[in-house]
């Protein structure tokens, strides 16, 4: 591996009981570069952060600072330094005595024998620090008199001053209004290039993220979805996730038709992704990668209805047979007219369909032949599971050859299609209940994530739009659940 | 025309006066005469400072008094010591032995305090242990510890959790992030565990009673010996309540200006 590796992360994991925050997580950061951890709230990016920095310890992987380990060391021996979302400033001392605390901890080689700083060199390092972030003679102003976004500023200045060799920032402008954060973020990276430091820096604003970094890392549940550039997160989204989660995207689900051509809204399309022949697909197209033409000519058309001017371009919708089509354009469009459109094959982004059905593998029976997913019992077909078989009346599966077979506990692998899910507006109706935690529009429906208290994910599909966070009822019939037993089922025949 | 108040009316706008009144009677009667040298009470025989003479001369008094403060104030200095360090150890710990120890602690609060007496006096007979000072002393730091510790956690809980982290991060070791940034942040709850320590422990009798070498006496235990052998209250003790009650007052006056002053403080927060 190249020398200018600064940090390297080797299949860092960190566990909480049963429950994972960050799993096998692979990244190497090199010397003076600014990389950002993207995801929503949730996705382990703080978690990671927190490791880097010594406050939580990983249970599994290793993290190497030049070459070196040090997982498990603690913070304070760490050449690093964070700047908190909320500052974390000391209360109870100034603005220079928040700045000086780590100088005046800190010891130099002076010969042989380290030494502390004297007044005068901290004098001069904070004076420098405080001229970086622009706020020279706030040295003694109390904490408690500053604005969040000067206290941001200081949070900033008390961490380079100790001059760190990687700075780490967890959404440092979170708590700022939209207007102070833009001007913050060209401060940082004007930072960045001035102090050469390297930055590591967590946000959930993919704007953010864009603007500032030189590599992204996408997180999602724990896990790393992509790492690129910003360049290459926007155009080669790795999948559906990350194309939702980066910038405004159409996401429809496809079929590859043949070489290099894929099948969606209806239309055959040109593609520069090979994938075998009908294979399921999302297929991803950014707005400003259709080209809206003349009726007539154009690889397909649709009707624009509506229309919103956002300054430097329209965004148009256009309703291609029942699919809507996001589109940026410059020109001047009319509403309830119908164009034709172009779509170059490098813009539709092809993706591994990730999920055709929802699979439960630690699923049971119960006694009341129900399977219980996610500690909820749902109504099932229960003679599923032998060929032929029917329910006596006192409960028992009764095989064709005569065999009683008693179910309860059995271990089953459940399986459910992404349309068999009914979902319900009040949760207490379903047989399970959830929140939503993910929406993606796949053009004319939505694929929704509802995750229960118990953390297991129902992904389906509907046509209505719901929020993010709404608390939803589940419903399944009894014949939509497809049951395989583990194992053979003469071990729970009756005897 | 003036209405004249019904009963009713008179009871809502007075009452809070009137339940006033009847607490403090006492003890304004006491305060009052403790400035006329008489020997019953309710006979006025003009003011005098006599009994403020003579208690200061009261060479037993003053022992008695010099022995209280000296408990007191070692034993607040104790509780406070272990309190703030029991508090700190235990916000600090899992959540399960979190849970416990908070329980644990709060217990001698709840407890009659007779049965921490007897249960301290048993534990020391059965160690062999002769009752001295340090007897009395473990007796006042058991009474007022769970306080220091009741007193020192919302100061935790209400403290930026990360600024701990933060001076961690900064190269402090947590001993010196201890020192430097988590203890000056609970200060206020310290001093009030500290303050709170010394008043319980001023007036306490039932542990002072049996925890102490019985020669030395603090003023609650001189009080009822006096009281209970004479069966009336020797006149200079008049003074004695006076100048404990002033005591008690300016202790209450240091604490309020102590909240309030915080209270802004947070406020400009």
């Amino acid at each position: 591996m190249a020398n200018n590796v600064i940090i390297e992360l080797k299949n860092v994991s960190k566990h909480f009981g049963q429950t994972y925050a960050v799993e096998d997580f692979n990244l190497y950061v090199k010397k003076g570069e600014f990389v950002t951890f993207l995801g929503p709230s949730g996705c382990g990016k703080t978690t990671t952060l927190r490791m880097i920095a010594g406050f939580e310890l990983p249970t599994g992987g290793q993290i190497l600072l030049n070459g070196e380990d040090i997982s498990l060391l603690p913070p304070y021996k760490r050449p690093v330094n964070t700047v908190f979302q909320k500052y974390a400033l000391f209360p109870h001392m100034d603005v220079y005595d928040n700045i000086a605390f780590g100088l005046k901890l800190k010891k130099i080689p002076d010969g042989e024998k380290t030494r502390k700083l004297t007044k005068e060199e901290i004098d001069k390092k904070v004076r420098k620090a405080l001229k970086i972030v622009d706020l020279e003679e706030y040295e003694n102003r109390d904490i408690s008199t500053l604005s969040g976004g000067q206290q941001q500023r200081i949070a900033i200045a008390r961490a380079i001053v100790n001059e760190p060799e990687i700075l780490l920032l967890d959404e440092p402008l979170g708590a700022l209004d939209l207007k102070m954060r833009k001007d913050m973020q060209l401060e940082l990276k004007e930072m960045h290039k001035k102090l050469g430091i390297t930055f590591i820096y967590v946000t959930h604003d993919q704007e953010e993220a864009l603007t500032l970094s030189d590599t992204i890392v996408v997180m999602k549940d724990g896990m790393i979805q992509q790492i690129g550039t910003p360049e290459d997160i926007y155009n080669e989204p790795s999948n559906a996730f990350v194309a939702n989660f980066i910038g405004e995207s159409n996401i429809y689900s496809g079929t590859v038709t043949g070489d290099k051509k894929v099948r969606f809204i209806n239309h055959v399309f040109d593609c520069v992704d090979e994938f075998p022949k009908n294979e399921k697909v999302d297929v991803v197209i950014r707005p400003e990668d259709v080209h809206i033409t003349s009726a007539d000519s154009g690889m397909a058309k649709g009707k624009i209805v509506s229309k919103i001017f956002k300054g430097i371009h329209y965004e148009y919708i256009m309703m291609v047979g029942r699919n809507e089509l996001v589109i940026v354009d410059t020109r001047d469009l009319n509403v309830n007219e119908t164009y034709g459109f172009d779509i170059e094959p490098d813009g539709i982004h092809i993706m591994k369909k990730e999920l055709t059905s929802n699979i439960y593998n630690d699923a049971y029976i119960d006694k009341e032949n129900r399977v219980v997913i996610s500690e909820c019992p749902f109504e099932c077909d229960i003679t599923s599971l032998v060929q032929g078989s029917i329910v006596d009346s006192e409960g028992y599966v009764v095989g064709p050859d005569g065999t009683r077979y008693d179910f309860t506990d059995a271990d089953v692998r459940a399986e459910i299609g992404l349309k068999d899910i009914e979902i319900l507006d009040d949760e207490e109706a379903g047989v399970v209940k959830g929140e939503i935690v993910s929406i993606i529009y796949k053009g004319d429906h939505y694929q929704l994530t509802i995750r229960t208290p118990e953390d297991e994910d129902f992904v389906l599909d509907t046509e209505y739009t719901y929020d993010e966070n709404d608390l939803v009822g589940l419903n399944v019939r009894p014949q939509d659940i497809k049951l395989t037993l583990k194992g053979e089922a003469k071990k729970y025949a009756k005897k | 025309m003036k209405k004249k108040l019904s009963f009713t009316e008179f009871l809502s706008k007075f009452y809070v006066y009137i339940l006033l009144l009847v607490m403090y009677a006492p003890l304004l009667l006491l305060i009052v005469f403790s400035f006329t040298d008489t020997k019953i009470i309710g006979r006025w025989d003009g003011f005098s400072l006599h009994l403020y003479e003579a208690l200061f001369k009261d060479a037993e008094i003053m022992q008695a008094f010099g022995n209280t403060f000296l408990v007191a104030i070692s034993s607040a200095v104790v509780s406070t010591i272990l309190g703030t360090m029991g508090a700190i150890g235990i916000f600090y710990s899992g959540k399960r032995s979190k849970a416990i120890m908070e329980g644990i602690s709060n217990i001698p609060v709840i407890n009659a305090e007779i049965v921490t007496a007897l249960s301290l006096t048993i534990l020391f007979v059965m160690a062999g242990v002769t009752f001295n000072f340090i007897t009395l002393l473990i007796g006042h730091v058991v009474l007022t510890i769970p306080f220091v510790i009741l007193a020192v956690r919302p100061k935790l809980m209400q403290m930026d959790p990360n600024i701990y982290e933060a001076a961690l991060d900064l190269g402090a070791t947590p001993k010196k992030a201890l020192r430097t940034i988590v203890i000056p942040q609970i200060m206020p709850g310290i001093v009030s565990g500290f303050i709170l320590s010394i008043t319980l422990s001023l007036d306490d009798y039932i542990i002072t009673a049996f925890t102490r070498d019985t020669a030395f006496q603090t003023l609650s235990t001189y009080v009822y010996g006096v009281t209970s052998k004479k069966g009336t209250l020797p006149p200079s003790l008049r003074a004695l309540t006076t100048i404990i009650t002033l005591i008690a007052l300016v202790i209450l006056i240091i604490v309020n200006i102590n909240s309030s002053g915080e209270k802004k403080k947070n406020e400009k927060i």
